[in-house]
Formats: C-alpha cells, structure tokens, sequence
C-alpha cells in the first residue's frame, strides 16, 4: 500500500513537478533568530483565505443589489443552518485581519525588514495594507443597513471633496446623485471580483518576494541553521489557531451587528464607520471649514506616501546607534496618535443605554403609540400581508388596507376579526389572538395612512417584538409612553436614564426589593420577550 | 547539545501537532460550509392556502386546468405569482387538484378527453383520471395540492410529492 502511494506521488511528482516544490518551500533555510515574531505574514495570509472563503458562502445566498440584499442577508443569519456562524466569520474576520496585517507590519518595520534589497517587499505589503482596508470599506455597504448607507454616503463625500480628481472618483464610484443603485453595484464588484483579483496576485508577489530575499536575520551573516519546517511552520500552525480560536469564539457568542433596512430619509441617523476607520473620522472634527480637506485627503495621503517611502528614509547618522530604540518609539507614537484619535470618538460617540441597540435612540418612530408598533408586528407575524397590501403593490385576494373608503373604526375591526374567527373564513390565525393583541392591531389598521404605514414597516422586528410586550403586558394600565397611559407609576420614556439595564431587569422580577412600597406585580418574561421589551423602551424618546 | 533522539522526538512532535491543529481548523470551517450549503433552512412562515375559486360549476368528472394566484416563499422574497392546477371534481362532491408539471422530468401535461388520460408531450407518459401512469417513462403518480373547501371556494395548499411507483 504504501509503496503504491509513494510510486503514485513519483508518477504524480515526474509529471507535475508539484511534490518537489511544496517540498522545496517548506524546506527553506531560514536564519537562527526566525521565531514567534515571525508568525503573523503566516496568519493574514490565513485569515484571507478564511475571509475568501467565508465570503463566496455569503454570495451564495445573497441578492446584490439594494434592498434585497438585507433581505438575503437577514435570510442568512435567520433562516440558513450556520448562516449567522458565516456571516460572523466574515464580519469579524476583517477586523482581525486589519489587526494581524497592522501587527505584521509593525514586525517588520521593528526588526528593519524592509531594508535593501527588501523594498519591493515592503511596498507590495503596504499596497496589501490598503487593499485590506479598501476590503472593509466596500464590504461596509454590503448589507445595505442603516449603518451601511449612512456610512457610504460619508466616505462618498469624503471621495467628492478630493481636489481636481474627486468628479472623476464620485463619477466612477456612481455617486453623482447620491448613493443608489449604482454605487451599490461599484462597491459589490470591488469587493467581489476586482479587490480579490488584485490581492492575490499581490499576495503572490508578496511571497514570492519573502522566497527571493530570505526571513530577514537579526544580524548580517547570521548562520541559517534551521528549516521553515518543522519549527516555524509549528509556530506558524499555533498563532493562526489561537488567532482562529478568537475569531470562532467571537462568530459564535457575538451578533454582528445588521441594523434597520438603509433608509434615506431617516436624517436621525449619526454614522459611524468601523472602529478601524474612527481616528479618521476624528481627525476630520479637527479641520474645519476650508481646512477640513487635510483631514480628509491631504493627511491621509502624505501618510500613505510616507508609508511607500519607508525604505528610502535614511536614518540621520546620530540615530543609528540607537536604531532600534528610535523604530520603537516611531511605532509606539504612531499607535498613541491612533490609539488617541479612536478612543476620543468612541467617548465623543453619543450616549446609548445599557441596553444595546442598532438603532439610535428617538428614532422617527419611536414618538408612534405602542399599540400601532405592535399592530404591524402581528400584521407582519400573522402573514396578513399575504392577501392585504398595506400601501400598494401586487394585486391580491384582500383589499388594500390603507385605501381611504376602507377606513372602518377600531370597534367595528375588533367586531370583524372576532366574527371572522368564530366561522372561520377567510382570515387565518395560527392561534386565537388574545383581546389586547387584536386591540393593538385593529388601532393600527383604523389609524392606517399610507404615510404612516411606511413609516411603520421600517421598524425592525425587535422593537415590534417589544412594543408587543408592552401591550399584552398590560403595561399602559399603570405607565405612561409618549404621554399615553395610566399615571399610577412612573412615565418610562427615559427610563434608562435614571436605570441600569441590570436594575430594570431585576425590578421585573422583583419590583418590591428594590422599590419598597410599589405595587407593581413581579413579571416573569422569557428573556427574549424582556429584552425586547427593554430595547422598546430604550429606543424611546426622552 | 541534544541528543538526536530527543531531536528526532521534538520534531515529530512538531509535525503532529501541526497536522492535528491544521486538521482541526480545516475541520470546522468545513464542518461550517457544509452544514451552510447543505443545511435545510428553517422556514420561516407558515404553509400558505390560496384561494382557486369557485368550483361547483366544474362537470364532475371532466379534468379542467385552473388558474389562480398564491404568494411563494422563495427563500427571503415572498413572490405574488399566478399558478395553475388540473382540478377534478369527482362524483362523490370531493375536489383533487394536481400540480400541473409531469414527475417524469417536469414539463407541462394536458388532458387529452378522446384518450380519456393526461399525456405529456415531452417524452410521451401519460396517467389516468387516479392520477396513476398508465404509460411512458414517468416512475411517479402525479403531484397533488393539498384542498380543502370553504363553501363553494376550493382552497389549495402546499404540493404533496406522491410515492413512487
């Protein structure tokens, strides 16, 4: 048997030549010193083909093109088996890329790798660098949420106000009149088929480069001693586990986050772009008005034509005997600008509650009557919308809701559904709707305005989910929203001002121990239900 | 200076772990592709019944091809689409609704009433009034909607794949 294999391999290797050259690279000398530092060319190069990967699985169930695709997106991450384990990968995956590309370069600019004859090394690096960057800047849109859009409209501004080429940049970005259909269809085909043509032939340049000139040694003619494999192909093998381990951990126990469908018109929306792109966005609050191109293009410029010129600069004589020393406290200073411009616009960021949101606060609709949110979520659950239309749309067997002459009050739909419900006709219920639900969704229907429906189907299921709590709660017996309810207890706009979500949360379960004297029953939600219900309420307008 | 064997040792230690961790990783991000390409989506609505009309005026025993409207769950769009079905009202007052697509390999069939059977004009199979094949290449009996009738309205659900032959 083994015989056999092995006259296979030779008859394989005499006619491919493949054996003898996978052989070949993993048997490079490489110098004594090579060691843990070395790892992290090794795992960029791992992560982009789990990237690569994660990727083409994601456009398999994905529709490119505006609206569609945060469909086929919340289709992946709620109905495919290990969707929301992809889309993890691939969301996280980038930032960890980012970090492991910034970590290798830092590498080799510490221990002076990119010094003669290693330049063309180096610079095909830096291109790699951005190429990642402009990844994560394309990929940003991809999922079409209010994050995507507002963020795209942003950088779309940015590329506009560049001097003398920024109509050539927004015409070919297909921006001239705003972000649409076409800048969707510019930035998927970078993204997809462009960028990753790009990067692996510069990935391949890049590696063909480190064969060429050897692991830098920390000395000239230090001795090369050791082979790649096994030892440093053993390191190599640990760091892209450990750095896979962090990225699985991180798919599986946190949500990327996919905010409400991209809307235009919700002017309540403050973007903000990745957390690697944020000192950038900080360092545009410094330059204001006529200056405010030198945060956006000139400074970012010069930096990456420094970047390419790193291997030129030479070190002033005096430095030279303390080489090291001064990289150290280049790279140290460039991390504390950066480290300084990032956490200043995560402390300037406006202030969400305890409880976390996608949404921002007092969004557009947060100001509508609970009951109407948690109508067009029994609408949407119950599938009325498969024989009524709300606004308009394909002809279908029940009439269009929001047609003024159909306009019946809320007492004749409650009558209606009841009726319905008793003969069984043509509505259908998987279950018997209890009276606060039909309530909420008949005071939906009968304040029904085209408008207003709009208005409505944009909010995302979680809020609905919690305003629909709120309503079987009962909670409007005894608490005012938005000025509505009974006053026995507090108003809970603004509720998680005055509370944490920790306190809110125990409070449910045991409003006595924590306000003595209350007499608010104790309330046992399912976990889901009760964070839904807390999201609402945050979401709520001060 | 270590000896060669403990030399030997380290790098066979070296190599095994390199193939477990790199198995592992290639294992779980297979494990992922897979369950994702092959996994079965969960649904994410209920079946859904469309309304095909007023049928008591159907000649009992005399297949009619019928066209109504539904709404289709296709993945994540719900597509409002028109659809037809082969209805037969039978003699005891009951309703089948075939799918009008052959089993053999999904071209349309028709009703062919001087042959008293469904021919498809693809490769030739036909099946009689029962729905069964009487001949051609065709393994299964024809596809039926699930009915139910509310008055004089045939309601049709999902297509239930019959058992072959």
């Amino acid at each position: 048997m083994r015989s056999r294999l092995l006259a296979a391999t030779e008859w394989f290797d005499d006619r491919t030549g493949v054996p003898t050259a996978w052989r070949h690279f993993l048997l490079e000398d490489i110098p004594d010193s090579a060691g843990w530092a070395q790892v992290f060319g090794s795992v960029a190069l791992f992560l982009f083909l789990v990237q690569a990967l994660t990727g083409i699985l994601l456009a398999f169930n994905y529709a490119p093109t505006p609206g569609d695709a945060y469909d086929s997106l919340q289709y992946v991450i709620r109905n495919v088996a290990g969707g929301r384990l992809v889309h993890g990968l691939h969301h996280w995956g980038s930032s960890l890329m980012v970090i492991v590309v910034f970590l290798h370069m830092a590498q080799v600019f510490l221990y002076g790798a990119y010094k003669r004859p290693r330049e063309a090394t180096w610079i095909a690096g830096a291109v790699l660098l951005l190429l990642t960057l402009a990844f994560g800047l394309t990929g940003y849109l991809l999922p079409w949420d209010n994050r995507a859009y507002w963020g795209t409209v942003v950088t779309a501004q940015i590329v506009a106000s560049v001097p003398v080429f920024g109509p050539f940049l927004t015409h070919l970005l297909g921006a001239q009149s705003g972000v649409g259909v076409l800048t969707f269809a510019r930035f998927y085909t970078l993204h997809t088929v462009l960028l990753p043509l790009v990067i692996v032939l510069m990935i391949a340049f890049h590696i063909y480069m480190v064969r060429r000139h050897g692991i830098t040694p920390a000395s000239i003619g230090e001795r090369k001693n050791q082979r790649f494999y096994p030892k440093q192909a053993f390191r190599d093998t640990v760091a892209m586990f450990a750095a896979f381990t962090m990225l699985f951990l991180c798919a599986a126990f946190l949500n990327a986050p996919l905010g409400r469908l991209a809307d235009p018109t919700d002017t309540t929306y403050v973007p903000r772009p990745e957390w690697y792109f944020l000192f950038l966005f900080q360092l545009l609050k410094i330059f204001r008005g006529s200056l405010e191109v030198v945060g956006t293009v000139v400074l970012p410029t010069a930096a990456v034509i420094l970047l390419f010129l790193i291997p030129f600069v030479r070190v002033p004589e005096f430095l030279r005997s303390h080489r090291k020393l001064v990289a150290g406290a280049f790279v140290l200073a460039v991390f504390g600008i950066w480290a300084g411009l990032t956490a200043t616009a995560i402390v300037s960021e406006p202030r969400h509650t305890g409880v976390s949101t996608n949404d921002t606060r007092a969004a557009e609709w947060a100001s509508i009557p609970p009951e109407q949110i948690a109508g067009i979520g029994y609408f949407q659950a119950w599938g009325c919308g498969s024989c009524h239309n709300l606004i308009g749309g394909p002809r279908k067997a029940g009439p269009n809701l929001s047609a003024a002459r159909l306009h019946h009050r809320k007492e004749w739909l409650v009558h209606h559904f009841n009726e319905n419900r008793r003969s069984g006709a043509n509505e259908e219920s998987a279950s018997r709707p209890s009276l606060p639900q039909l309530n909420a969704l008949s005071l939906f229907l009968a304040d029904l305005k085209p408008d207003s429906a709009k208005r409505l189907q944009q909010i995302s299921s979680q809020f609905t989910r919690g305003a629909q709590v709120y309503v079987t709660g009962a909670c409007a017996s005894c608490h005012k929203v938005n000025g509505a309810g009974g006053g026995i207890g507090p108003p809970l706009n603004g509720l998680f001002d005055r509370r944490t979500k920790d306190w809110v949360e125990a409070h449910f379960a045991n409003p006595q121990k924590l306000s003595p004297g209350s007499i608010m029953p104790p309330y046992r939600f399912s976990p889901k239900d009760r964070d839904a219900l807390m999201r609402y309420l945050a979401a709520l307008p001060e | 200076m270590v000896s060669s064997s403990t030399h030997i040792n380290r790098r066979n230690w070296f190599k095994t772990t390199i193939s477990m961790l790199s198995s592992l990783v290639a294992g779980v991000l297979a494990g992922s592709a897979g369950t994702y390409l092959l996994g079965t989506p969960e649904a994410s609505e209920r079946e859904s019944w469309s309304d095909a009309g007023d049928v008591t005026k159907l000649q009992a025993g005399e297949p009619e091809e019928i066209t109504f409207e539904q709404n289709r769950v296709d993945a994540w769009k719900t597509r409002h689409e028109k659809a037809s079905a082969w209805v037969i009202l039978n003699n005891d007052g009951s309703v089948t609704a075939y799918s009008p697509l052959c089993t053999h390999l999904g071209c349309a069939y028709h009703w062919e009433a001087g042959a008293h059977a469904f021919v498809c004009p693809c490769h030739g199979s036909a099946f009689n009034m029962q729905g069964n094949v009487i001949a051609g290449p065709a393994q299964r009996p024809l596809d039926r909607y699930a009915v139910k009738m509310q008055g004089p309205r045939l309601w049709l659900g999902p297509i239930q794949k019959s058992q072959g032959a």
